[in-house]
This record gives C-alpha cells, structure tokens and sequence, in this order.
C-alpha cells in the first residue's frame, strides 16, 4: 500500500507541486517571521551590549509615571547633578560620570530639511569624552556653548562636516551651533543601530536636552579593580536611597532591548496573521487537490477495496500522500521563510540606518512552525476526501459509476450554521461583549464567517455562475465554459472562495480605512474653522514639532483673526492615564473648534485651573471646583481646579490645561497651529505671509485646510496600501488554486475535449472555452470576496461609531478594480490549461479508453 | 439502389499508396501497408477486418485524425494530407462527421443542443427544415430537451448520429457505432444510418467487426495486415462471414 501510494504521487507531480506551493507560501510567511524577528532580537542585544559598554552600573531615578506598550518611552525624572559626588564618595566606585542623553535631537542637514531616522532615536547628549567605544575621528571636542559634534552616520545622512553651521531642534526651537567634530565608535562603525546622536557641551545639553540645569538624565559608574558589579550595585542603591534606580549595565542593557524586542513581536504577530491568511486560502486549494484526485481515482481506489485493501488503509494511503506534499512543502517553505527572513531583516536594518545586522540563524521556532504548521494544514485539509474516499464501494471498479450529484442541503445547512456563529462572534466581540477577549473573538468570528461562505458558496454559486456565465453564452465555446464552471458547485466554489479570502480581507481593510478617513475629513471640514493650518507630516514616533513664537507672530498678522497652538500628551490625571491638551489660546475652544459649555466657563483658563470634557466629567465624577492631581512627563505633581466643562466632541482633549503646562509635556512645543482669519481676508493672501515665519521649523508648513487634512489622512493610505500588498499573496495563491482546478478538470475531461475538437472546436476556441471558465470562477470568487469584505468593513465600522467613525464609505472604484482583477486572474490562471487543451491530441482523447 | 452507386460513383473520400508506420526499429509496426481506396459519394461503405488488421487505422488517417506516413488523403476536393491544425479543423467543421462506439456527448448540453453543437461551433445557423427531417428519422422528437444521462444507450447513440448528421458533411466516419449497444438499438441506429444514405445521399464509412452490421452497408472493403485483401458488393451477413472464414483461414495459411 505505501510503494502504490508513492507511486501514485510520483505520477501526480505537477498538481502536487501547485497544491504544495500553497503551503510552501504560508510555512514561508510563518518561518520567515521567526527568522526575522530571531535576528533583529540578537542584533538589537549586540546593540545594547555595545552601548553599555563599560558601564558597571548605573543610577537613573524613578520614572514620573508608568508607561505602557506602544506610548513611548519613559521620560525619566532628572538625576540631580549633586547625586554624582554621591556616587563616587560610595566604597568600590572607581569614577562616576553624569550623562544627559534624550531622544528628540533634530539636525537640519544642508538641504535644509530635518534629518530623519525612520524609527532608531535621535539623541542629544552631553560630550563625557572618548572611550572604547566612543572614537574621535576628526575635530576637537565641544568647549563653546554653540559647539557641537555629530557622530558619523548623521554626518553622512545630513551632508554636514566639520566645520558647517547647522541648525538643531530640541526642546526648544531651532538653535544654531557649529560642527567642531565628528565621531564614530569602535569598529570603524558610524552608527549603533541607526541612532543619530548629536553631542553638546554639558551646560547645554542638560537646557535643550533635559529642560532643567544641574541634572542629568543617568549617571554611568566604573567600579574600582575587584568589585563585582552586582555588589556595587546594592551598594550605591543602599546610599541613594529608594527614589533612584540602580542596576548593573547588563541589566540595563537588557531592558532596553526588551523593550525594543516588544516592539518586535508585535511586527512577528502581523506577519504571522498573513501567514494564516495565506495558509487557510491554500487549505481550500489543498482539500479541492485531494478532492479531485480521489475522484478521478475513483476506480483505482474501488479497484484496491475489491482486491481487499480495508477502509483504514485507503484513508491511510491518501493522508500518506498528504504528509508527504506537507513534509516536502514544510522543507521548501523553510528554505525560503529562512531567505526571506534575511532579506526582510537585511532591508529593516537598511531602512533603520544602517543596524549592524547579527548573524542570521534559523531559531527552532521556525522549524517547530513550519513543520507543525505544513503538515497539520496538509493533514487536515486531506482528511474530508479521504474519507470520501474510503466510502467508495469495491462496486466502482466494474462500473461506470457516474458520480451522482450530492444534494447541497447538508453543506448548505453546515455553512448556514457555521456563517451565524461567525456572525455571532462578530457581534459579541465588536460589541464590546467579549472582554478582553475581544481581539481573539473578532478573529475567530473573521474565520468562522470565511469558513461558512465558503461552505454557502456551492448553493450560491449555481445562480451566481448562471448569471455571470451569461454574459458569455452568446459564443459557443463561452457557453461550454460557462457551462463547465457550473458543472461541479463544490469545486467552483472551494475555488472561488479561495480568492474569496483575500479579496474580501482587502475590501473589508479598505472599507474600514476609507470610512475612517471620510469620517476624520468630514469631521474636520464641519467643524475647524480654521482657514489655514501649521502641522507636518509624522515620520517617525515624535509628531513635528514648530517654534511657540510662530504663533504670537502669526497672531500679529493683517488678516489674521485668531491663532491657536495646540500641544498634546499623555499625563497621570488622578489615578488614570489620559491625553491631555493645552492651547495657546483657549478661546479658539469655541472659536474655532466650536465647543459648548455645559457648566462653567470655558472661555479662559487660569494657570492652576482646567477643563474637562462632559464625558470625563462624568466618568470621573467632576463638576466646577473639583480638584485633580495631574503628573505631567516634565514637571512636579500638581493640583488643577475644574473651571469649565464642554461637550464631548471627538476634536477636543479629554482634558485641556493651561498652555503653561505645556512645558511639562514630554514634547514641550505645538504640534499644529490654526489659523482664522477675519471677514474678508484672502487665504491665499495670508499663506505667504505665514510661510517665512517657518523658515526656522523646517518640520511643518502651512497648508489650507483641505491640504492639511490630506496631509493628516495620508498615512492611512501608506498603511492600506501595504496591507493590499501583503494580502496580494492571499490572492497569488488563489491564482495557483484555479490553475490547478482547472488542470484537474480538463486531465478530467480529455475525452470530451477530444470530441469537442473532433467536431470542429479550433484551438483558439478550445482555449476561449477554458479561459471563460477560469474567468467565470474567479469573477465569481472576487464578487463574493467583495460581498463579505463589505459586510466585514460595514459591521467594524459600525462597532466603530462612538469612536467617531461615523461615515460608512463603500470603495467603488476599488471594489470595482477588484472585480476586474477577478477577471485578469482568470485569465491568467487559464494560461496554462487552456493551452494544455488546445494541445490535446485529437484522436488519443477519442480513440481510446 | 444499385442505380444510385451508379449513379453517383464520385469518390468522397480517397486513399492513395497510404503507408502508417509506428515507431522505429525493433519496435516498428507497419500498420498500413500501400493502401488505395476510394469510397464512393452517397454510398455506405463498411470497413473490415481481423483485430490489428488496421481498420480503426485507416480511418483514422481518412478523417484527418492521425497523420500518414506516405501517400496521401484527401475528403471531396481537398487533400487532407500535410494540413495544419487550422486547415483540419475547417475541414472538421465542413466536411467530416463524427459517430464514435462511445456516444461521446456532452453531459453538460441537451440532446439538442449537442446535435447542434458542430453548427454552433462553426458559428453556422442550422437550416430548419432539415434540422426537422433529421430529428424526425432518428425519432427524438420529445427527447429534445433532454440530457444525456437522461437518455438510453441506443437514444445517445441516435443523437450522436443526427449531430453528424445535422451539418451534412461530405463524409461521416463512425467507429464500431453499434459496439455499445444492444442488437435491437444497434439495428436501429443501422437502418437508421443505411436510410440516411439512401434516402438523402449521405456517404458513411464505418468500421465495425460486427457481420451483421456490416451487412447494412452498400459495399464492404476487408482489410488484413495492412493491406485490402477483399471487397463486396451488396453483401449480407453470410457472404460478410464467409470471407471473414476465408480471411482467418489465409492468415492462419499465411502463418
């Protein structure tokens, strides 16, 4: 039974080869990932390693507030500079030395524009000297106050040497210093893991850097000859007391790349989901391969039960021959996972600024994953058919069995039932009934629905094709295609709802992103009364940024009725975390942002009071008077007064402070400005008039409304756009799920396309035949995508509407795009089999058995 | 009936010195040897011959369907020898018909649609009143809109007959047409195909191995070993099986 099993699947190459490159895909996405997260995780750790070099221990205080995943880091509570003599009078400590290092750096290169590092910090710090690591390599250190050094790779980005005259944000808006030295680190390097670093004189850094003289943000220690660090390490924390954090440089090393490798197993988690994608679409192609083969095997099969193979071995020998294409594509998609996974990390670290790369290695997760994950799709998706296959009776081998038409009733039901418990978990977990299970249910009800379309689709597709089929009837051989896709309902439809999948993943993203975007635009147009706008694009995790004086300057203005500046961050607010605001001017509240009072006066805001929206008010239980500690990333804890709430209004802070507070926020400067002018005045007129007030904050322009909308919205179409191109693998795949059905189908049919040729059919008609086929289906499969993903889009988008997604926008142009890229997929899976039937010979399709 | 042969003694099909050789060396099969035959326009002509004596072959090589070795074909006024795909479906299309042992029907298409389907292909439109003769000799009348798994052996095969039929080719070759039947739905599907002849001046070749079946054609040509060894004219099942005996016996001598 094993040698004729193996012999059956030597023979059957080409269709195993189409069905296993399915799996071959989605071990690929699944090894890959590992690879690539694997690697990054080592040479974020070599990283680190090098950048605590030499540090023994260190000493940071406590951090002002907790901050979770995906909010950014910590800002630190400054080390006082006094602390630093108290290090080094502790026993064991060779030397101490105050460091002031933060990210937010900005050097504007010689083309003017602020250098950008795509991900990596950007750090200012204070210039301590050389050491192993830190290399001098041309200039002199910084003595003067408006003296800097750049390390190599910034150098290089911005086009800048020693020498030139360069601008740097900080804190505080553009200041102006000369380059008096370059430095490098050991190993000839220009950079660590892409980090640009801009060194100041002490003085200086702790004031752009730090905000405050006479601290620093850590203080690195050397411990003397003979002292372990681990010991050294209580020592100081024992006389520092409990507000200090004191851990050895391993540790700290460590943490941070912790931190970053959270970052990366997030990424690992997204493309692990494609991986499933693109593996539940090839577990369709899989159970139609198997399906297939068992039936035009049917005889062999009943052939082997009459000469006494039992059922157990019949269902034996087809999941031998799943296991075999699953072990074969689990090797083949490792193999390219592991390449894959190189070539991704090899541009991450190319895109980041240059990450020395770590060797790559193949961690066993990947391995484990890939094998586990080809095998048991494999497995599993040949199960059903080999069940069927093991209920064909020895009966078979002598007759002409024609394969009866299965009722649909009990698939139709299954599917029925499958589709509603898909819904229901839709329901449960965008309703915000499920938790924190919410997330998990979401996804579990995306595959339930797919799974039940997908079992609905034959009893669909019999209209559906009829329908679509139609249009081709006028043409003979459009008709006989037509006819062919309508033939087997539950191999069109495994076919089809294998593109399915994808197409309706896309529209469903796209739905989602698209309303979104109406919705912010709408929302804006509606409500900003603001003629013209200052912002800039983001780029990376800090928003830019623009000089406070912009805003009186601009307020001075002809034309110019009002001006608001608007600073933003996240704050400890009681005993809860929130974003909070603050405007350089508060009347442009109701203004230009239309608010409305429900209690209080919202109109001016005292340095200790605050305003609060009605839904915080509620949540909190706050009303006029009420007292609210808030700790701000920057400054001491303090107590704010409630002096007025407004109305809850997705285009106010929950919170908004007095804009003195805004030199407590981790970024003390104003991310957008909004600019209404007075009756009359020309927004045309006013622009140019606002545009040399920027000159010094090349990170913002200023753009009417409209552009600035546009300008906030268009990350949203990065993002689309690449999750279509992810998902295009989804449909790839597919594509290979037609060609193969489609080969299948004519092998099936050679006798008939034998006939078929005999009485007159030509080759170009042969393959017109074919080619409307294939169509037909994946026409079929991007209709029903489109149907599902809209349903999927519509019912997120409603879940979405108290977070101000409030506009339903269905694609139609690129749904109708898809639509014709059903259409082009058919064609082109129809390549291959249309052209192997045009070739079929005539009189060995007819003459013999 | 002897008048009509007379009268119209054109050849539809013709074989000139048709050699098939298969393979090559040790594994060489001569399967035609110098053949020459011409079969007649409005006549029925029955192939015949020993298993192997290249019966299926040489109709195979009349219709266009297998390609000869030397010598040549050709159907009516054009030489089917050395035409390309294009050049042999235009010649499927207007000048050749089909009826094969196994019906070969479209199970997707109804009984009508299939006798129409060479038509359509084509893109011809069928000529109604003969579309009805047609329909009327086979008696399918209330079969029309059924599809072939709705229909029995000897139904099929009677469609597969007026398909050929339909687009009234110069010549309609059909193979064993009564292998898969049983002898009263064979008797059928041969008076059926012998009145065709007579009563509309179709030509039909048929090969069969079947005695009784031969004996409803005008004439019958026998074939061994490659080569015409014998030829009658109005035979009937004895005389057929007669020289069939005859036949063995040489070969059997010739061993």
């Amino acid at each position: 039974m094993f040698r004729a099993t193996l012999k059956s699947l030597l023979a059957r190459k080409l269709r195993l080869i189409l069905s296993g490159l399915a799996v071959v895909l989605g071990v690929m996405f699944v090894s890959g990932a590992f690879v690539l997260t694997d690697t990054l995780g080592r040479s974020f750790d070599a990283v680190f390693a090098d950048a605590y070099e030499g540090v023994d221990v260190n000493v940071s205080a406590k951090s002002r507030m907790e901050v979770g995943d995906f909010e950014g880091e910590a800002v630190a509570a400054p080390v006082p500079a006094e602390t630093v003599e108290r290090i080094r009078n502790v026993a064991g400590v060779a030397d101490a030395t105050g460091i002031v290092a933060a990210d937010g750096a900005r050097l504007i290169g010689s083309n003017g524009k602020v250098v950008t590092s795509f991900g990596p910090p950007q750090i200012g710090a204070n210039w301590v000297g050389t050491s192993d690591l830190v290399q001098l390599r041309e200039g002199r250190e910084p003595q003067a106050d408006d003296e800097i050094l750049v390390n190599a790779g910034l150098a290089k980005a911005g086009r800048v040497a020693v020498g030139d005259r360069v601008g740097v944000l900080t804190l505080e808006p553009k200041q102006e210093f000369t380059i008096v030295g370059v430095f490098g680190y050991s190993g000839g390097r220009d950079a660590i893991g892409g980090v640009n670093e801009v060194m100041f004189t002490t003085p200086v850094a702790q004031r752009l850097m730090l905000g405050q003289g006479d601290a620093f943000t850590n203080v690195t220690v050397t411990a003397a000859d003979g002292v372990a660090n681990d010991r050294l390490r209580d020592d100081i924390a024992a006389a520092l007391g409990a507000d200090f954090e004191v851990k050895t440089g391993a540790e700290v090393s460590a943490e941070a790349s912790a931190t970053l490798k959270e970052g990366l197993s997030f990424f690992n988690r997204i493309l692990l989901g494609f991986a499933a994608v693109a593996l539940l679409v090839g577990t369709f192609l899989i159970l139609n391969t198997f399906s297939i083969i068992v039936a035009q095997r049917t005889r062999e099969l009943a052939l082997m039960r009459a000469v006494g193979a039992g059922r157990r071995q019949i269902i034996g020998s087809v999941v031998l021959e799943a296991v075999a294409v699953g072990l074969l594509a689990s090797v083949l998609g490792l193999g390219a996972g592991v390449g894959i996974g190189a070539l991704l990390a090899y541009l991450f670290g190319n895109l980041s600024g240059g990450l020395d790369l770590a060797g790559i290695a193949v961690p066993p997760a990947a391995v484990v994953g890939a094998f586990g994950v080809g095998l048991i799709i494999t497995v599993v998706a040949a199960l059903l058919p080999a069940l069927r296959a093991s209920r064909i009776p020895p009966i078979a081998a002598m007759q002409d069995v024609a394969t009866p038409d299965r009722p649909l009733t009990k698939v139709t039901v299954t599917g029925a039932a499958v589709t509603s418990t898909g819904a229901t978990l839709l329901f449960l977990g965008l309703g915000g009934h499920a938790g924190d299970n919410a997330l998990i249910t979401i996804l579990g009800g995306v595959l339930f629905a797919f799974i039940g379309v997908a079992l609905l689709t034959p009893m669909i597709s019999r209209p559906v094709v009829g329908l679509l089929g139609g249009i081709f009837s006028w043409w003979m051989p459009g008709k006989l295609g037509r006819l062919n896709s309508g033939r087997n309902p539950r191999r069109t439809a495994i076919t089809a709802a294998a593109l399915m999948v994808g197409i309706a993943l896309v529209t469903g993203v796209t739905v989602i992103l698209d309303s979104t975007k109406s919705s912010i635009s709408s929302l804006a147009e509606d409500k900003i009364k603001a003629e013209l706008v200052i912002g800039g694009a983001q780029t990376g995790p800090r928003p830019p940024t623009f000089d406070p004086a912009v805003l009186e300057k601009t307020a001075a203005l002809p034309g110019v009725a009002l001006v608001g500046g608007a600073y933003g961050d996240l704050a400890q607010v009681g005993d809860e975390r929130t974003w909070v605001g603050a405007n350089s001017d508060v009347s442009t509240l109701t203004q230009i942002f239309g608010a409305r009072a429900t209690a209080g006066d919202i109109s001016r805001l005292g340095p200790d009071q605050m305003l609060v929206s009605s839904d915080v008010a509620a949540s909190r239980g706050l009303s006029v008077g009420s007292t609210v500690p808030v700790q701000l990333a920057r400054a001491e804890p303090k107590t704010y007064t409630v002096s007025g709430i407004y109305e809850a209004d997705e285009l106010l802070d929950p919170i908004t402070l007095p804009v003195s507070a805004a030199q407590g926020f981790t970024i003390p400067q104003p991310i957008a400005g909004f600019i209404q002018l007075t009756p009359g005045a020309q927004a045309a007129d006013v622009l140019p008039q606002v545009e040399p007030l920027l000159a010094d904050s090349p990170e913002v322009s200023v753009a009417d409304r409209e552009a600035f909308i546009e300008q906030q919205t268009e990350p949203l179409d990065g993002l689309l756009r690449m999750i279509q191109i992810l998902l295009l693998l989804a449909i790839v795949i597919a594509v290979l799920g037609i060609i193969n059905t489609l080969a299948l189908s004519v092998l099936e049919r050679t006798r008939e396309l034998g006939l078929l040729r005999a009485v007159g059919l030509g080759r170009a008609q042969t393959m017109g035949m074919i080619t409307v086929e294939a169509v037909v289906i994946s026409v079929f499969g991007a209709l029903l995508g489109i149907a599902v993903g809209a349903g999927l889009g519509a019912a997120v988008v409603e879940a979405l509407r108290d977070e101000g997604i409030t506009d339903l926008v269905l694609p139609w142009v690129d749904m109708g795009t898809m639509v014709g890229l059903g259409a082009l997929v058919g064609v082109l899976a129809a390549v291959i089999p249309a052209v192997r039937a045009a070739r079929i010979d005539v009189l060995g399709a007819i003459a013999h058995d | 009936m002897t008048a009509t042969v007379g009268r119209q003694a054109q050849a539809a099909a013709r074989a000139s010195e048709v050699w098939k050789v298969y393979g090559s060396g040790e594994a060489q099969v001569i399967a035609l040897r110098g053949v020459s035959c011409e079969f007649e326009q409005s006549r029925f002509t029955a192939i015949m011959g020993p298993s192997g004596s290249g019966k299926s072959t040489l109709m195979h090589c009349l219709a266009g369907l297998d390609s000869v070795t030397r010598g040549t074909v050709s159907i009516g006024e054009t030489t089917v020898t050395g035409l390309g795909d294009a050049g042999l479906t235009k010649l499927r299309r207007e000048q050749v018909g089909f009826i094969f042992q196994q019906f070969n029907l479209l199970p997707t298409l109804t009984a009508k649609e299939n006798i129409l389907l060479p038509l359509s292909i084509a893109g011809r439109k069928p000529d109604q009143a003969w579309f009805d003769t047609v329909i009327e000799t086979v008696g399918l009348r209330d079969r029309l809109d059924h599809r072939p798994a709705q229909l029995s052996g000897g139904q099929q095969q009677r469609v597969a007959c007026a398909r050929a039929l339909v687009s009234r080719p110069q010549v309609i070759f059909a193979d064993e047409p009564t292998g898969n039947l049983d002898s009263r739905a064979g008797a059928e599907v041969l008076k059926f195909l012998r009145n065709s002849v007579r009563e509309h001046g179709q030509t039909i070749v048929m090969v069969t191995h079947d005695p009784t079946a031969a004996a409803y054609a005008d004439r019958v040509v026998f074939l061994a070993d490659g080569q015409i060894v014998s030829e009658l004219i109005e035979p009937t099942a004895e005389t057929v099986l007669d020289t069939m005996k005859k036949l063995d016996t040489q070969v059997e001598v010739g061993d």
